[in-house]
């Protein structure tokens, strides 16, 4: 299995970090995932023959962290928090206006591919909250306003 | 290791240093309760079942992970102790299904015994049980997903100590299941060890699920009749129509040299048992059919031609073949019946293994073999040829864990990538068939070492000189070796081996008494014990008297006779050489074919007359493994309509005039009580046979008890005079080959290896359900033809 040559000279550099090679595992699954979107059976293989592990082992891994997935999610992944301080601050309602205004549910995806949806726990963007993530990028101190146009600029991004 | 004393509950305790709480404790007799825990596997400290309370220290801790030390002072049963352990329960019993009434471990289940101990019967929580369907992942692994307490015990086993890993934990909290390495299914070795493992009932059996209750059967602890390794397996009996059906095989029973382990054949490999196609009458040949008869008439038919064709024809015309799965005595009495009264030395059996060469390379030399259980302790272990994980699991299971817990050092030499090279400390390919090059050269013979690397692989001739001036720093080295090792290859390994201080042998066989068959002189030129024939000066002369002076015909020797219309008469006990040998069946037409058997095999379909026979779940007597360690075997089974082979063997010298009492040496039964005085005499019977038991004099009033046998063994066959008391107790006891006759030289060309794997075991696996279904998912693997 082919990845790019950014990812094979990191891996290269990060399984030096550790005594012990399954311990660059996680890292190696986040960075693997940000290029081909998700883990696919044949990345979980490819992963476990490098590091010497099992396939089982992999997929026990994944299936602990729930920023790890296994199935397609769309090219942005809406994370909205409804934790503690989201949830006072109305996390709950920006998850429901998102449901409606993407028209899927937690954990679905757009027919078109674009968006996918996810109720986290705490991104630890408390001082802000309501707070979402879309990929790596934080939004907060939301209204339906704001996740409109935040929803709406993605959009356009992905369409051009 | 320096001791450390500690107190728990008052009590002073004293360890090794570096020892855990919960294992100190148990030393003294406190039972500290654990799921997660156990020994010989890692730490796991997931069910808080353990927790105990240390002086100086804020929170209960758990005895399980903590290393005890200097002046500790523990509490195990106060309240607070008692209420957390209450607390664990009720949370594990917080999604437990309470379906004891209908769950296999229900009754020998460890989360019950501690919610009885502990009385978390109640529940605060009012949130609905999460259900899932029961699944299964295997012909013979099912999993109830709620009753799993997630003690992580079954990934241990199987990665830890089986190296399989095929068990995991997938999501975490309370969803976390274990999982398959499959999705949906294991692919495994199917050892079951798992199932034995589970703490509760979420891992069951798929030849024993809702058959019966722990209560309804009868655990007896025999020896398996699978492979030459001699592990225990306890077998569950239960009354059924015709005597004792056996139900269930586990691991219940751990006091044999296999300990934990076991394998798919010792756990469900017993059903070939109460298989259907068992033969349940004698069969005799009646214009030209096998019809059923009666025991008398075969009998009589088999006394009167046996006897007829012996004074006719000589007993030269007559030829034997004897098993590799009957008792010690019943081979012994074989080699006895064969020589003493139909007067022929023509016998033979399935050779796997040239124990004679081993005999003769090892005689005089004491402490040259070792048991099963040293393998597991030996600090190093030289491993030539064969695939322990396939042929010889529990050999496989002992050196695998022999390197995990002692770093013990492999040294792996085989032609192929045996599994066993992932534990190795070093592993060489060697070119296939070179074995017998391989022992020349460790022996001394520089030359040899061109043959040894094949095509594939690339040692130079240095390395190969650099592996044995390894081998030979090593001490008290345990060399191991298959088939591929025979004839002269042995006394060349044997003389290597007196190179190195300690160096002690193990030759690996293949069927279950297989040595026993060697030991007991199932050859053409050997009496039991490698006296060679004729009798010299063996004690033999004086018990045996006269028997034939010409060496007898080997296997091929007796088709080529019976070929010739020479060999008028064949006698086979157990064994099934048409089927497994390659034999022309159409050889023995002129013969008159006697056969003992299980099932109506290859060899069977030709005989005139067949005599259903008991196998060795439903007999007692001795079984020597192939590392030469004799264990009891006892009856657990019964078919009521058949026979031991013992007992046919007695009836047909019986129905040929034989004096019978010059085969088997019974007793007079003068003195002692049977049993027919039962009622109120009973007790004081009873008694009387306990104290003539322990004083070795068991009453051995019948011809048919193989006991009096075993006393003939043990006097006559060197070696076999270990303790009576460890053996009747069910312990295994060490043979040794120093003091054996002298033994003869073999033709290397009879020995054929069984070439069975994990899932077949000859003729026998052909009729284990269980087998055979785990050998179909095997070879179809329908979800990975299923997946695009």
């Amino acid at each position: 299995m082919k990845f790019s040559e950014e990812f094979e000279a990191r891996f290269a550099e990060m399984v030096t970090h550790y005594p012990i090679k399954r311990s660059v595992l996680v890292p190696t699954l986040l960075y693997v995932q940000d290029e081909t979107g998700f883990l696919s059976d044949e990345v979980i293989a490819e992963i476990a023959s490098r590091l010497d592990l099992t396939e089982l082992d992999v997929r026990n891994v994944i299936s602990y962290y729930s920023m790890l997935t296994t199935k397609p999610r769309g090219k942005f992944n809406v994370q909205v928090c409804t934790n503690i301080s989201c949830m006072v601050r109305g996390g709950e309602d920006i998850l429901d206006h998102c449901k409606k205004k993407l028209g899927i549910g937690n954990k679905g995806t757009t027919p078109d591919g674009l968006f996918s949806l996810e109720e986290v726990e705490c991104i630890g963007a408390c001082s802000w909250a309501p707070a979402a993530q879309v990929n790596y990028d934080f939004h907060e101190n939301l209204t339906a306003e704001k996740i409109d146009r935040v929803l709406d600029e993605y959009k356009n991004k992905g369409t051009q | 290791m320096p001791d450390v004393t500690l107190t728990v509950d008052g009590k002073k305790v004293t360890a090794p240093a570096g020892t855990l709480l919960i294992e100190a404790c148990k030393s003294v007799g406190i039972e500290v309760p654990s799921f997660c825990y156990y020994p010989n596997f890692s730490l796991q400290g997931a069910c808080r079942m353990c927790l105990v309370k240390i002086e100086k220290m804020p929170k209960l801790q758990t005895a399980c992970t903590t290393v005890i030390s200097e002046g500790m002072a523990v509490t195990s049963d106060s309240a607070e102790v008692k209420q957390a352990r209450k607390g664990m329960l009720e949370l594990l019993l917080g999604n437990h299904p309470l379906d004891c009434p209908v769950c296999d471990a229900g009754g020998e289940c460890e989360l019950q015994d501690m919610t009885f101990s502990y009385g978390a019967a109640e529940s605060k929580f009012m949130e609905a049980k999460n259900h899932r369907d029961e699944q299964q992942w295997s012909p013979v692994v099912y999993f109830d997903r709620p009753r799993c307490i997630l003690c992580y015990r079954c990934v241990r086993v199987c990665g830890e100590g089986m190296d399989v890993w095929a068990l995991g934990v997938q999501n975490r909290g309370v969803t976390s299941i274990i999982a398959p390495n499959k999705g949906d299914h294991l692919e495994c070795e199917e050892c079951g060890m798992c199932i034995d493992i589970c703490p509760v009932g979420a891992l069951t059996s798929g030849a024993y699920r809702y058959k019966t209750r722990p209560w309804e059967m009868k655990h007896v602890g025999t020896i398996c009749t699978h492979c030459g390794d001699g592990c225990k397996t306890t077998l569950g009996a239960r009354r059924s129509q015709t005597g004792l059906e056996i139900v269930r095989g586990d691991n219940r029973d751990k006091s044999g040299t296999n300990g934990d382990f076991l394998c798919i054949k010792g756990r469900y490999g017993f059903d070939f048992a109460g298989s259907e196609e068992r033969l349940k009458q004698p069969l005799i040949r009646k214009n030209g059919r096998l019809t059923p008869s009666t025991w008398e008439e075969a009998f009589e038919l088999v006394g009167k031609k046996f006897t007829e064709i012996r004074d006719k024809d000589g007993g030269a015309s007559i030829g034997v073949i004897g098993s590799t799965r009957t008792t010690n005595e019943e081979a012994y009495l074989l080699s006895k019946f064969a020589r003493t009264v139909l007067k022929t030395n023509n016998i033979d059996h399935h050779r796997t293994a040239d124990f004679p060469a081993l005999a003769a390379a090892l005689r005089g030399k004491p402490e040259a073999t070792v048991s099963m259980a040293d393998v597991f302790t030996a600090p190093a272990i030289l491993l030539i040829g064969n695939d322990p994980t396939e042929q010889h699991p529990l050999l496989a299971w002992q050196i695998r864990n022999n390197v995990r817990l002692h770093r013990a050092k492999l040294y792996v030499i085989n032609s192929g990538p045996i599994k066993l090279r992932r534990q190795a400390t070093s592993f060489t390919q060697i070119a296939p068939r070179a074995e017998g090059k391989l022992a020349s050269f460790l022996a001394g013979d520089d030359a040899a070492s061109d043959a040894l690397s094949g095509s594939g692989t690339n040692n130079d001739k240095e390395a190969w000189i650099g592996l044995r001036a390894q081998l030979r720093s090593e001490q008290n080295l345990v060399i191991i070796f298959g088939s591929e090792i025979r004839g002269r290859a042995i006394t060349s390994l044997v003389k290597f081996g007196s190179s190195i201080g300690g160096a002690k042998f193990i030759a690996l066989a293949d069927y279950s008494n297989s040595r026993g068959a060697a030991d007991m002189g199932l050859y053409p030129d050997l009496l039991p014990g490698y006296h060679p024939v004729p009798i010299s000066s063996s004690p033999f002369r004086d018990e045996w008297g006269d028997i034939p002076h010409d060496v007898g015909l080997d296997l091929p020797g007796m088709v080529e006779a019976a070929r010739a219309s020479k060999l008028k008469a064949l006698h086979v006990v157990g064994s099934n050489p048409i089927g497994r040998l390659n034999i022309d069946p159409f050889v023995f037409s002129k013969s008159f074919v006697v056969v003992q058997e299980m099932f109506l095999t290859e060899t069977a379909v030709i005989a005139d007359v067949v005599l259903p026979a008991d196998n060795a779940y439903e007999k007692s007597g001795t079984i020597t493994n192939t590392c030469g360690d004799v264990q009891l075997l006892k009856k657990a089974g019964d078919i009521s309509e058949l026979k031991s082979d013992f007992e046919m063997m007695v009836r047909i010298a019986d129905a040929m005039g034989h004096d019978i009492h010059k085969l088997v040496p019974f007793g007079g039964g003068e003195r002692a009580d049977v049993g027919f005085s039962r009622g109120a005499q009973s007790g004081e019977a009873d008694r009387h046979a306990v104290w003539l038991e322990m004083q070795g004099l068991e009453p051995k009033l019948s011809p048919f008890d193989p006991i009096a046998i075993l006393d003939e063994i043990q006097r006559l066959v060197p070696g076999y005079d270990v303790s009576r008391a460890n053996l009747v107790a069910g312990n295994s006891q060490h043979t040794s080959l120093s003091k054996a006759g002298p033994s003869t030289q073999q033709n290397p060309e009879l020995i054929i290896p069984a070439n069975d794997n994990l899932f077949t075991s000859g003729t026998l696996g052909r009729y284990s359900r269980a087998l055979k279904s785990v050998l179909e998912s095997h070879e179809i693997k329908p979800a990975e033809v299923a997946a695009d």
